[in-house]
């Protein structure tokens, strides 16, 4: 195996020696991963995927360095962080725009009405039987479709933006969340009974806390959603501001640093979104297995 | 008939609720014409006008099923550039936008489900994959990429690539990261005993994934499946907004720059009916390939 990788990259340089110098930063960093992974320490493991993602960044610039890729098709990592650095103001604009006004708003009334839902089609099972095939079908459909018709009746503002998203993120809410609050076993109903509890008592002591752990997986999955769902929104109409609206003009200005710029600010905006959530879980949830375990 | 009964029920609630809500959210149009035409209208009129607007702010249900006919059989057996009459799917119709999707969203499943699989071998057979792919495979899904697919597909076009494989990469890098969680959870599903007997029986590790891994994995991999199909999906109809020519998302762009509500609806619904085909095929599939297998799906 490593032979082989050894062979690949003397292939690369007899190829072309700017290929062949991707190749040895590659395996070397993959070597280094190797014998990381394979003495196993704590901090070890933390570092391997710290390496990995360095060197992605490492073998992006030198690519485009190397073989003198125009920056109109792809900027290098460099130039995306200047930029990110130059137009801090604008960024912080778009982002308060899409991620606080559109994304946010909208992600709170999308889960807590899901949530509200989901409460609601517990107590009949008409609903139950009924809404669920409903609401699974709908949860697969490609719902960013509906975004121009939202875009046409709440105008250009955030308000369209928070509606696409609360559409978005209500279904798999809700699927989850009627999921979640059937985890609570007979067993445990049934002391509940014994102890003669109003329906409210039940679920507010029993089977909310058990459903935590879906609920969670479904605002988890919301939170990648919301943001998809307020940028999308702002291709079909937008004001002067947002990051959908920033990507659209500055591809047509080839500006692409800016719209690499963009994309760094969303994915970290993400990230940070799916962290918070995971966190809140965490602390909610400390008593499933899954959190127990690490 | 007990299970149906429900649903249809909840349908058709739905249905009624269109209806009052087209008449609630046109009214205000067919007021405003009447004032401008200095005539008093009653609901009597209002009611049936707000159903039959060439651009209401929410068509009837009716309307939207007439559409969505006129475009697909009308356009394609009297058109005069219809199959009957041309021999090839008219560029006026609804089927040749929904097949030049299916097409790429089926080329980016592919592509994406062979890479999610692949990465799951990888991931399940060496700790430094296991350690360094997957937080950021995890990463990579926080990036809404759907949100900037149509910058990537402008800027792969500039370079000429340009057809269905741009969008396809798109379609694929949202159905890979299902494919590969539910994967690397599959191929580790078999336990310690199972594994110990296959080392027992002195398996390569070839065999052990071939014999024993793969076909316990099947369960998850067709769920993961579903999951792909209808993502990759929504990849291809976003990534298809900026392109001029044909597709779904084309489609939608259009009427929504010309306003012609009725057209985005009957899209709406040939892409929802394609969701639900994609993942009923997939499921179809799945019963007869575990059924086989003498699991249950």
């Amino acid at each position: 195996m490593r032979m082989a990788a050894v062979l690949g990259v003397i292939a690369g340089f007899v190829l072309d020696w700017r290929l062949g110098l991707l190749l040895a930063v590659w395996l070397g960093a993959w070597l280094v991963n190797h014998g990381l992974s394979q003495g196993g320490g704590v901090w070890a493991m933390r570092l391997v995927p710290v390496i990995f993602g360095l060197c992605l960044l490492v073998l992006w610039q030198m690519a485009v360095t190397l073989f003198a890729v125009p920056s109109v098709i792809l900027p290098g990592p460099v130039a995306i962080t200047v930029r990110f650095a130059s137009g801090l103001d604008m960024l912080w604009g778009d982002f308060v725009q899409t991620f606080v006004k559109g994304a946010l708003s909208g992600y709170f009334i999308g889960c807590g009405a899901a949530i509200f839902a989901a409460i609601a089609v517990d107590r009949s099972l008409f609903l139950q039987r009924g809404l669920l095939p409903v609401a699974s079908f709908l949860a697969a459909l490609p719902v960013v479709g509906i975004a121009p018709i939202l875009v046409m009746w709440f105008g250009f503002d955030w308000q369209s933006k928070a509606a696409v998203v609360v559409v978005m993120v209500f279904f798999p809410v809700l699927v989850n969340t009627v999921e979640g609050l059937r985890a609570a076993d007979a067993m445990q109903r049934d002391l509940m009974a014994t102890y003669s509890a109003s329906y409210w008592q039940g679920l507010v002591k029993l089977r909310l806390p058990a459903a935590m752990p879906f609920i969670f997986n479904g605002l988890k999955i919301a939170t990648t959603l919301a943001m998809i769902g307020a940028i999308v929104a702002e291709f079909f109409g937008s004001p002067t501001q947002g990051m959908g609206f920033r990507i659209s003009t500055e591809v047509g200005r080839l500006g692409l640093d800016m719209v690499w710029a963009q994309i760094a600010v969303a994915a970290l905006a993400g990230s940070a979104f799916y962290g918070v959530v995971a966190m809140i879980e965490k602390g909610v949830t400390f008593w499933h297995p899954s959190q127990r375990g690490r | 008939m007990k299970r149906v009964a429900p649903v249809l029920v909840v349908v058709g609630c739905i249905l009624a609720l269109w209806y009052v809500m087209a008449v609630v959210m046109n009214t205000q149009w067919e007021r405003d014409q009447a004032g401008r035409a200095g005539v008093s209208v009653g609901w009597a009129q209002i009611v049936p006008a707000t159903m039959r607007q060439e651009r209401p702010v929410l068509p009837a249900p009716h309307q939207v099923v007439a559409e969505l006919w006129q475009l697909t059989w009308v356009e394609e057996t009297e058109g005069r550039r219809g199959l009957v009459n041309s021999g090839s799917l008219s560029n006026r119709g609804l089927l040749i936008h929904a097949w030049v999707t299916v097409s790429a969203t089926m080329l980016g499943f592919a592509m994406g489900a062979g890479f999610g699989i692949f990465l799951a071998v990888g991931i399940v057979y060496n700790r430094a994959m296991d350690a360094s792919v997957m937080p950021w495979a995890i990463a990579s899904q926080t990036i809404p990429i759907v949100a900037i697919a149509p910058m990537i597909i402008v800027v792969l076009n500039s370079v000429g690539v340009a057809g269905l494989l741009p969008k396809a990469i798109i379609a694929a890098y949202l159905s890979f990261f299902p494919v590969v969680v539910g994967m690397v959870k599959g191929l580790r599903s078999p336990d310690a005993m199972q594994l110990d007997l296959l080392r027992t029986y002195n398996a390569s590790a070839g065999q052990g994934l071939w014999k024993l891994r793969f076909p316990a994995s099947m369960p998850y991999f067709f769920a993961s499946l579903k999951v792909g199909i209808a993502a990759s999906l929504v990849g291809t109809i976003v990534a298809e907004l900026p392109l001029g020519g044909a597709g779904l998302g084309t489609r939608l762009l259009a009427g929504s720059y010309y306003g012609q509500t009725i057209q985005i609806w009957a899209t709406l619904i040939v892409a929802a009916i394609l969701a639900a085909g994609l993942v009923g095929a997939v499921g179809f599939v799945q019963v007869r390939v575990l059924g086989r297998m003498g699991m249950r799906a």
